[in-house]
């Protein structure tokens, strides 16, 4: 939190400090999992914090993206529907289809490095 | 073969010629608690027996257009059109669920519209597909929910019989089954609490209540709970559909059966990558499409079971 702490002080700087963080969107990454034949793939991903994950539905039968935690939910995903979250905080998310709960996956999010790392915790 | 081929009971010339048949049914008495199967007969046969009859539709999937049946309309038409030809008309309907493919206003128009024509009552529970619109259930419950309690159960008597229609598919936990929960449990120990132990009883949900395949999802976590309710009855049956394929076994004085799709079929358990929509021939399609009918004798405490393919 040393960057929030120097400006911590000054409510209005803090705020835009924080706009900045949430708009250098340059180096986030994007990566897609398919959903196809019941299942997630990959099944379990690792991605770095400000990862934007988009799934995609490739079966004839919808489905959701369900955080375990409610962290996230999709709509029902119908044929080739799409449904994207961009994770900001590390940690590991379980999610799965709440309408086929048999179908889990989870996404480990790992600290960002470099100028766009995220504050540690 | 109409019901007065058989006004002497199947005859030696009629099992054999009802043998061309195989497929259309499996006929199930259940006298003192104990199954037997009378082999396989024809429709008319059930019809014969004089009972109090009600039919079984599930999985209509009205909006589904995909490979594996790109007319599911047209096949739940050619359903409604089966039953409006049965020579002796059943005292209701029940249906089990999947009604729409993605819960829209048009889909349960369609679904209206078509099972209307059977001009029946038609007695709802719903299947995860129906629960899917933005307030997750909030159209099935205006349409279908009247008079039910939590996420759409109840329960009715017809005929001496106790319906009992549950909810499976709310809730459902991650790596896990078909799910009733616990209020809709409490409600069902408190419903049967009282009945007598001789009254048949027939409980609809979506999901199998039974494990036919965990892998799959095909099963209710905590099925075994409501059964363990129903243990005192000497004539339990549970109709269910999601599977998409007939299935059925006894056990004790419980006898489980799975209806057909009127949409799509899907793979038996563990034959095919996942349980999706299976597509088969064009020719084919038909006889793994069709309809239930259940037939009680009062008297005798019998049970038949007679699935009926669109095409067979």
């Amino acid at each position: 939190m040393t960057k929030m702490k120097s400006v911590s002080k000054i409510v209005f700087a803090g705020v835009a400090a924080l706009l900045l963080i949430v708009a250098t969107p340059a180096m986030a990454e994007e990566v897609a999992v398919k959903i196809g034949n019941f299942t997630f793939g990959p099944q379990e991903l690792k991605v770095k914090s400000g990862t934007t994950v988009t799934w995609t539905n490739e079966d004839d039968i919808p489905h959701t993206v369900t955080s375990s935690t409610l962290a996230f939910k999709s709509k029902a995903l119908d044929s080739d529907d799409k449904f994207s979250f961009t994770f900001t905080t590390p940690g590991t998310y379980q999610y799965f289809c709440s309408l086929h709960p048999h179908m889990t996956g989870t996404i480990v999010v790992e600290a960002a490095t470099g100028s766009n790392a995220s504050p540690p915790r | 073969m109409t019901a007065h081929d058989h006004n002497e009971g199947p005859s030696r010339r009629k099992v054999l010629e009802c043998m061309t048949w195989a497929g259309t049914g499996v006929l199930w008495t259940v006298a003192g608690g104990v199954p037997t199967s009378l082999g396989i007969i024809d429709r008319a046969l059930a019809q014969q027996s004089k009972g109090f009859t009600f039919l079984q539709i599930s999985d209509s999937h009205m909006g589904f257009d995909k490979p594996a049946n790109p007319n599911a309309k047209g096949t739940l038409e050619e359903a409604i059109g089966r039953v409006k030809a049965l020579p002796v008309k059943p005292s209701f309907m029940i249906h089990t669920g999947d009604i729409s493919h993605l819960s829209k206003p048009s889909e349960f128009d369609d679904a209206e519209r078509i099972i209307s024509q059977a001009r029946l009552d038609v007695h709802y529970v719903p299947g995860e597909h129906d629960l899917i619109d933005d307030e997750q259930g909030k159209l099935y419950r205006e349409r279908y929910g009247r008079g039910t309690k939590g996420a759409g159960w109840y329960s009715f008597d017809a005929d001496g019989v106790h319906f009992i229609g549950l909810v499976n598919v709310v809730n459902l936990k991650a790596g896990g089954l078909g799910n009733l929960g616990n209020e809709q449990l409490e409600w069902l120990e408190d419903d049967v609490k009282g009945r007598a132990s001789s009254q048949p009883i027939v409980v609809f949900a979506h999901i199998p209540l039974w494990t036919v395949y965990p892998d799959w999802g095909w099963g209710t976590e905590d099925g075994a709970r409501a059964l363990g309710y129903l243990k005192k009855f000497g004539s339990v049956t549970v109709l269910n559909g999601h599977i998409h394929q007939v299935m059925q076994k006894v056990e004790g004085n419980v006898t489980f059966h799975t209806a057909r799709s009127t949409a799509f079929p899907q793979p038996a358990p563990g034959s095919a990558p996942s349980p999706g929509p299976m597509k088969v021939a064009d020719d084919k399609l038909r006889s793994m499409l069709g309809i239930a009918s259940v037939t009680f004798k009062q008297n005798e405490q019998r049970l038949a079971i007679v699935d009926t393919p669109l095409q067979g």
